[in-house]
């Protein structure tokens, strides 16, 4: 149990995905204007990487593993990937219009984010088991939650600042990722 | 000028998707810790990317276009294997360096918007040369954040120290560095007003994922695409119709004062 604490905390504060490992900026640079939209993003992320990191470690090690074809992890996993949220998509249209109303705009642009196929291919790089798997992909999601809100957060109050006309837009944006990056390399001595 | 070497000029300058195109911003931020990282990266993008061109350009009237995203991620991931079982096979140093980003090439998406934007529509031969003149383009770009992070970082230049220890500042070598060193180059594009997607100066219709890579990630390039297509066909077919309107009133016009003059 212990372990599995140790795990989640590592994934979402200590190597967290966006601010340490560089995976999924684009999301984290785009859909952060709002808090509430980077907030929809979070949940759709959280949602898609557990199913992920489920559905890859079960077709890891009773598909590829037993034919001995690991090398083709990497075609395999982003296929399953592909296909879970386009599924994923037609089921919350079909059966929960409510969250798809909250998440459904958020979900086909992580068919294809680093962050998704990143937990999975970590998963088997590390040698997790299932629950272990699991655990890791939702510390990563969450991780990639906490920071996207925080940095939203943050643009919300620097919208009204004055600030010069050269690093208006996207520089100031990236220099305060900078210095959230700077306060998240603090969380390493927790593990 | 000859064609194939305006797509090699096209790829290095006009639309050099890291400095112009602000694409792949992952791998652009991660591995560009040491010059040598850069090129190593640089150099496997541009060998998946010149033949998932190839392959994609010379399949491209075989795939059904309602299938053509998922075949292309088919040919791109198969591509990047064989990279990496190459890698790992030859430059295993290299293999380690560069870790997991050498799978995450199949998410990067200057591949999947250059298939979409230019190997859906043009010749096998042309867009080789597109391949090759994007990935240089993003060998270029790589290259030079990491030569700027690497001196600043570790007082070296492609492994050889020249700095004094004292006067390096290490955090350029780790994350938070490379999120200032991105920022400084967006600010000097502004400053400068050189195009960029962060600026807003370049045509959108003419980017190959057809719009600002901040505010999109991996598949969005091509739902924006897409967008953008359907978009301008709307506007064309709005126009043509106000067109017609126009035309029918005018008509309406002329004959209400035919009737009144024959009155």
């Amino acid at each position: 149990m212990k372990e599995l604490i140790l795990v989640i905390i590592g994934a979402a504060l200590v190597n967290n995905i966006i601010l340490s490992q560089f995976q999924g900026l684009c999301p984290f640079l785009g859909v952060s204007k709002k808090v509430d939209t980077s907030l929809g993003m979070g949940g759709a992320v959280i949602f898609v990487i557990v199913l992920a990191s489920i559905v890859t470690n079960l077709v890891y090690t009773f598909v590829l593993v037993p034919l001995d074809v690991t090398y083709l992890q990497t075609i395999a996993f982003i296929l399953v990937i592909a296909a879970l949220v386009q599924f994923v998509e037609m089921f919350l249209k079909k059966n929960v219009p409510s969250l798809y109303q909250a998440l459904g705009v958020f979900l086909p642009l992580i068919t294809t984010n680093c962050a998704v196929l990143g937990s999975a291919l970590t998963n088997v790089q590390k040698e997790y088991n299932f629950i272990f798997s699991v655990a890791n992909g939702f510390g990563t999601a969450v991780g990639f939650t906490i920071a996207i809100v925080l940095l939203a957060s943050i643009r919300e109050h620097i919208e009204d600042n004055d600030i010069p006309y050269t690093f208006q837009g996207s520089p100031i944006v990236l220099i305060t990722s900078g210095l959230m990056a700077i306060a998240f390399m603090g969380f390493s001595g927790l593990i | 000028m000859n064609k194939y070497i305006e797509r090699l000029y096209n790829g290095i300058i006009k639309e050099n998707p890291t400095f112009v195109l602000m694409l792949g911003m992952c791998p652009t931020l991660a591995v560009t810790t040491t010059a040598v990282n850069g090129i190593g990266m640089g150099l496997s993008t541009t060998a998946v990317l010149v033949f998932s061109n190839l392959l994609i350009s010379a399949l491209r009237k075989i795939i059904p276009d309602r299938v053509r995203i998922p075949a292309y991620i088919v040919i791109v991931a198969s591509l990047v294997t064989i990279v990496q079982l190459l890698l790992q096979a030859y430059i295993p140093s290299l293999y380690n360096s560069l870790g997991i980003f050498i799978p995450l090439i199949v998410v990067n998406c200057i591949i999947l918007g250059r298939a979409e934007a230019y190997a859906a529509k043009n010749g096998p031969v042309e867009s080789a040369f597109d391949g090759i003149g994007m990935g240089l383009g993003f060998t270029v770009g790589l290259t030079c954040i990491a030569l700027f992070r690497e001196l600043l970082g570790s007082g070296a230049v492609f492994g050889m120290e020249i700095v004094p220890e004292d006067y390096r500042i290490a955090i350029f070598g780790l994350a938070p560095g490379a999120f200032f060193v991105l920022a400084c180059l967006t600010a000097l594009q502004n400053k400068f007003k050189a195009p960029s997607a962060t600026n807003g100066s370049v045509s959108h219709s003419k980017l190959a994922c057809g719009g600002n890579c901040m505010n999109c990630s991996g598949s969005a390039c091509m739902s924006n695409h897409t967008t953008l297509e359907s978009l301008r066909i709307q506007a064309q077919e709005e126009a043509l119709a106000a067109k017609k309107a126009a035309l029918a009133k005018k008509e309406a016009e002329m004959k209400a004062k035919m009737d009144k003059t024959e009155e």
